[in-house]
């Protein structure tokens, strides 16, 4: 299993009130797998993708990725798991404006610290690999949204982790970029990429071999009504 | 490290007018510190070659009655107890490490009986000077000669005149060849001397300023050593003049000079013993009067420091508030916290620094206005020069904490939710 949780609850403080976000989720994936999360805002899945992000630790439950326990990180160490093995792409993309689409893919590599000429040429080969091979000088401004979108992702890919975690990937692009989009996660996973994605938009979740749905804090297998075992 | 030097320009560019805003106070600051510096190392040096006589280095070693000159023509105590100085300590002088030339004289401060013709000349000097003189004091021949061995050999009664005394006996009369009367004895004159034009006067104490400097003219008459028993009287007591090989040697060299004379006398604790007239003490004396003048003054160039300092700490938690979400990517994509934490330290550094430069150019331009405006001398200090740029990036440094701080505890999740 690359990714293994058991009996992870997450609660938050709001003023005096405790509200559980996450009551009891058993998820795992297994290496290669396409998985997609649905759910209707406020059903905790970016509460769920911040902690598999390795952004948030769970109030309770284990938590292994790629064996490791993620619970037992120091911050530094969890730093080091989302430079290494995780790969992010947002729905707004989160691109730097004031860098070049090459620049901004090179800047995982550069925490990697990987040295110069290889960090140009690992990051103008993601970004081939992407279908922006012309675009490798243009800031993020004089690119189209599906281009900002694949410049992300090349972003998250050029480190090679292990998994692809995609909140709300085509949350921002008309259908034409989301279908692009879509046809790049399938080319990656046919590579053997795993890759996890939020989405509330059924017709992206089909895109993906297997379906969660996650209502308030719980996961449910799609077309079932057990909690997510994983596949 | 370079990456973030990179990315702190960049960032310094984006925001030019801001950035430049931002560095004013520290600008302020350095420039008015290193105009300041520059303006008490050009007075200090000034003082320095004032009172020193550039290039000279000539230290008199006089005869004290306590604290003032002793003057035979007062007749103080008998010649019994006075030292003699032995041609052995003049040997042992001239052999000082450090001791390029010295010379021994008898003088008189205030001499009357100087005439010629009806003519007198009153409080004049009279020196009897032997053959190292001229040099060591940096005198020269202007007209005529100067002594020659004959002189000294046969007694003969000559004498040499400085342009005042030359004025004072003569007025427009020629001097050469003229013979004038001291103390009823006739002397002729042979030359006219004055001081080298390399040479700043010399001067030992706040009198010898003024007296140079100022329009109390008396004139200075220099015989022969060997004629000062026909003037005045045998057995006096002479008077020194060592010049050391460097301006820092001065100091040590007047004080072993003083030392060997000392050692004739018969009471060592007595009132009346030689001292070394120490140029290079006043001076640093002086200097010291002005440093501390001029460093209050730095105390308060600083105090614009700091307030530069805070300026930019309060851009800097503009820029991080600003620059959350470019954090929050930077986290979420696997940057550790003392990446985020260096990047913003290198970029307050970065920033404070380069006003120390611009502030260290406009601090020169400024020195060189002053000394024109005011005409105080000004030197240029390379220590100060760094020390600045330095301390501006330290300034940075600390200021740039709090900030930095701020940005690299930053929670990704938080955020990245800002859009």
């Amino acid at each position: 299993m690359i990714l293994e949780l058991k009996d992870i609850y997450k609660e938050y403080q709001q003023g005096k009130l405790v509200v559980p976000v996450l009551k009891c989720v058993n998820f795992s994936m297994k290496e290669g797998e396409y998985v997609a999360i649905m759910g209707p805002s406020g059903s905790g899945k970016t509460t769920l993708m911040n902690i598999i992000g390795c952004l948030d630790k769970a109030t309770s439950g284990e938590f292994y990725m790629d064996g490791q326990d993620v619970n037992k990180c120091s911050e530094n160490e969890m730093s080091d798991l989302r430079l290494h093995k995780l790969g992010f792409v947002f729905q707004s993309f989160h691109l730097l404006p004031k860098q070049t689409a090459l620049e901004n893919v090179e800047m995982p590599l550069n925490y990697a610290g990987v040295p110069k000429k290889a960090r140009k040429e690992r990051a103008f080969r993601a970004l081939e690999r992407v279908g922006l091979a012309e675009r490798v000088n243009f800031r993020p401004n004089q690119l189209s949204g599906g281009q900002m979108q694949r410049v992300a992702i090349a972003r998250a890919m050029v480190n090679d982790p292990k998994i692809l975690l995609a909140d709300e990937p085509t949350g921002a692009l008309d259908s034409k970029s989301s279908s692009q989009v879509m046809d790049l996660f399938q080319s990656l996973n046919d590579d053997g990429v795993t890759i996890l994605m939020i989405t509330h938009d059924a017709e992206i979740a089909e895109y993906a071999g297997r379906t969660v749905l996650i209502r308030d804090g719980e996961l449910m297998e799609k077309g079932g009504d057990s909690h997510g075992q994983g596949a | 490290m370079l990456e973030n030097i990179r990315l702190a320009f960049q960032g310094i560019w984006t925001h030019k007018m801001r950035s430049f805003l931002t560095m004013l106070g520290i600008i302020i600051g350095i420039a008015s510190i290193i105009s300041i510096v520059s303006t008490i190392k050009g007075t200090s040096e000034q003082i320095k070659e004032q009172l020193i006589g550039a290039g000279n280095n000539a230290v008199k070693v006089l005869l004290y009655d306590g604290s003032s000159e002793y003057d035979a023509s007062w007749g103080m105590g008998s010649n019994a107890t006075l030292p003699q100085i032995t041609e052995e300590q003049k040997e042992e002088i001239r052999k000082l490490e450090n001791v390029e030339n010295a010379t021994f004289f008898y003088s008189r401060g205030y001499s009357d009986g100087v005439y010629y013709m009806e003519r007198s000349m009153q409080g004049g000097k009279v020196y009897g000077i032997d053959e190292n003189y001229l040099d060591t004091c940096g005198y020269v021949i202007e007209a005529g000669r100067g002594f020659v061995e004959r002189d000294y050999q046969d007694y003969r009664k000559v004498v040499l005149l400085d342009e005042e005394a030359a004025s004072s006996l003569f007025q427009d009369e020629i001097p050469l060849g003229k013979t004038i009367e001291i103390k009823g004895e006739p002397f002729m004159v042979v030359g006219i001397f004055t001081q080298a034009e390399t040479f700043q006067p010399i001067i030992n104490n706040y009198m010898d300023y003024y007296s140079y400097y100022g329009d109390v003219g008396t004139g200075t008459l220099l015989v022969p050593n060997v004629d000062w028993p026909i003037i005045y009287k045998y057995d006096e007591s002479e008077n020194a003049v060592v010049r050391a090989a460097t301006t820092e040697a001065m100091t040590t060299v007047g004080d072993k000079a003083a030392k060997i004379l000392n050692k004739a006398l018969a009471d060592e604790n007595g009132q009346i013993k030689y001292k070394s007239n120490d140029n290079l003490e006043t001076a640093k004396q002086q200097q010291k009067l002005s440093e501390s003048t001029n460093g209050q003054l730095l105390w308060i160039a600083s105090i614009s420091l700091l307030v530069g300092g805070i300026g930019v700490m309060n851009i800097m938690l503009v820029s991080v508030t600003e620059r959350t979400s470019e954090i929050g990517l930077k986290k979420a994509i696997g940057a550790r916290k003392n990446r985020i934490l260096f990047q913003f330290l290198t970029e307050a550094a970065v920033l404070t620094s380069l006003g120390g430069l611009v502030g260290v150019v406009s601090g020169i331009v400024l020195a060189n206005v002053i000394s024109r405006m005011a005409g105080i001398p000004i030197a240029i200090s390379v220590p100060a020069i760094l020390g600045s740029v330095g301390f501006s990036m330290i300034i940075g440094i600390v200021f740039g904490l709090l900030p930095s701080f701020k940005a690299a505890n930053l929670n990704p999740i938080e955020a990245l939710r800002r859009d």
